[in-house]
């Protein structure tokens, strides 16, 4: 099978700082695969040379089965980008923005203005054709990155952080959208430090810290690994129940005034530590991404 | 062409060019103005204020009034202003404010296009300074025709020299702020001592000679000679030296423009 990405042994160096080490991943087509991390982790340096914006420091890159040292037009004539800053022209309008981006991967011009229209209306923007872009709502501005992306009907769709800084009703339009493509077969290449954002959207992940890669597979497969299925969470806990559970080898984190412990099926702890520990302030609830990625990146604060 | 090939610049650098020429159409009425009302304003103070003091001098053997003397002046300076100013503060807002060149490499077009491209419509508004201007002053019956019709191919050339340089100094300034230093210290010099409003056989020799390293004066008496209509060979110098200036700075800019956005 022919992979839509392929890296082997990705390594970029600035200087002497090594931004990503060594990683290897693939793509299958028509998958949505997620790069998950923290900031400064990797994710954007990483997408950055899968569509030929970076060059490679070290290691082997093949989008599509083409070497992208090589045939990097080729390939990026078949990828769609939306870039976490946002680069739309300012002095253009919507449509306008549309149809010249189309004009930057050769489209004729007809073919540009009907594309650019059907992509408006798949974005529910067509009302706002002739607005200048500077008029737009963040969310809109994003639908907009988004059909610009689109413009070239691409094989491949790079994300980066695309919902980042949206309201919740923004990123759901988003997500909706995108579920709409993948379902016609596109497939996705997605930054996010958004656990809800990945557990939704792809179907394959890798967690990536200091640019290296500490967990790859299916987001349900790696919350059963490294978590279990429910999380019991107790604020400002006591100290017979830290013995308690210490006792018990639980697996567990302790951040003090909160204690989270990691379980599987197990209803009788939860009323275990209600009866007998807390009156208040405990919770049991499903295990979620975000977990995993706090157990394996650390809590600290980046940056 | 093969160097252009050789650098990755194909035909594709079009695309960057009519995205430019999408916008200023868009605004043209604003932005004709000022090529329109510059030589007036230039030809109102000078030709009837400076005039009077001056009257008429010699340039090349040839006696003429003053008027006649700056009008091709102007147009020259108009052609540097508008390639270099186009690829200096509007091509660093474009690339740093506005991410434009950024969202272009995410498509099939390479940033040795972009920059082509930049430093192309930068000539080409040179060209368009050239055209609005010398309508304005052939209105006083101050150009020869048809050989003032020359002065277009040579705003391009211009263009080219003075987008190459600009673009150069877009890829090393660390803010929009430091373009004040080539304004102040290349353009404003040139803009004054490159036989542009008195002639440099006036001056000192050795002043002389240092004034041909400045293309403005190149730019300036090709423009001059052909709005006079004293086309000669003499015109292939400054030709000559327009086009290394641009084969010396085009390379230069893009150097230092992929080592400020390749990442």
């Amino acid at each position: 099978m022919q992979y839509v990405v392929e890296a082997k042994d990705l390594l970029k160096k600035y200087g002497d700082f090594v931004a990503v080490n060594r990683i290897s991943f693939a793509v299958l087509p028509g998958e949505c695969f997620g790069i998950l991390g923290p900031n400064g982790a990797g994710k954007t340096t990483t997408v950055r040379m899968v569509y030929a914006f970076s060059p490679l420091t070290g290691g082997s890159l093949s989008v599509f089965g083409l070497d992208i040292t090589k045939e990097w037009r080729r390939i990026k004539s078949r990828i769609g980008v939306c870039q976490q800053e946002n680069s739309l022209d300012p002095d253009l309008t919507v449509l306008e923005n549309l149809e010249v981006f189309a004009r930057y991967f050769d489209i004729p011009k007809k073919e540009a203005r009907d594309k650019a229209l059907e992509m408006l209306n798949f974005f529910a923007l067509d009302s706002r054709k002739d607005a200048q872009v500077t008029e737009l709502s963040g969310g809109m501005m994003r639908r907009l990155v988004l059909a610009r992306a689109l413009i070239n009907k691409p094989d491949l769709l790079i994300l980066d952080e695309p919902t980042t800084g949206l309201d919740p009703q923004s990123r759901h339009q988003v997500w909706e959208r995108l579920e709409e493509l993948r379902a016609n077969g596109i497939s996705v290449l997605l930054t996010t430090h958004y656990m809800e954002e990945a557990s939704q959207l792809c179907d394959r992940l890798i967690i990536i810290d200091q640019g290296l890669i500490l967990e790859e597979g299916k987001p349900e497969g790696l919350i059963q690994k490294h978590v279990g299925r429910d999380v019991i969470e107790v604020a400002w806990p006591t100290q017979e129940l830290r013995s308690y559970i210490q006792s018990g080898n639980l697996a567990h984190e302790d951040l003090g005034h909160r204690l989270v412990i990691y379980c599987d099926k197990r209803d009788d702890l939860y009323l275990k530590i209600t009866k007998d520990f807390c009156k208040a302030g405990c919770i049991m609830r499903m295990a979620t991404l975000e977990d995993v990625f706090l157990k394996l990146t650390g809590r600290e604060l980046r940056e | 062409m093969k160097f252009l090939s050789k650098m990755n610049v194909s035909r594709r650098f079009l695309r960057v060019w009519q995205r430019n020429l999408r916008v200023y159409r868009k605004g043209w009425k604003v932005i004709f103005l000022p090529p329109f009302l510059e030589p007036l304003f230039y030809l109102l103070a000078f030709g009837i204020g400076l005039s009077g003091l001056v009257g008429s001098l010699r340039y090349q053997g040839m006696e003429m009034s003053y008027v006649r003397f700056i009008a091709p002046a102007l147009i020259a300076v108009s052609m540097m202003n508008n390639s270099f100013f186009e690829t200096t503060y509007a091509s660093f807002v474009r690339m740093y404010y506005q991410k434009t060149f950024d969202a272009m490499m995410a498509t099939p077009l390479c940033l040795e296009e972009v920059i082509t491209g930049e430093i192309v419509w930068g000539a080409t508004k040179s060209i368009v300074a050239a055209v609005i201007m010398l309508a304005v002053i052939s209105v006083f019956g101050l150009i020869q025709y048809p050989d003032g019709l020359l002065i277009l191919p040579v705003a391009f050339l211009g263009g080219l020299a003075f987008g190459s340089i600009g673009m150069f100094f877009t890829g090393i300034v660390k803010n929009i702020e430091m373009f004040n230093l080539p304004v102040f210290l290349f353009v404003t010099p040139m803009f004054l001592l490159s036989g542009t409003f008195f002639p440099l056989e006036n001056f000192p020799r050795w002043s002389q000679h240092i004034a041909l390293i400045f293309p403005l004066t190149h730019l300036v008496n090709l423009t001059r000679d052909f709005c006079l209509g004293r086309i000669g060979p003499k015109a292939l110098w400054g030709l000559g030296y327009l086009f290394l200036f641009s084969l010396f700075f085009f390379p230069l800019a893009v150097r230092t423009m992929r080592r400020r956005l390749i990442k």
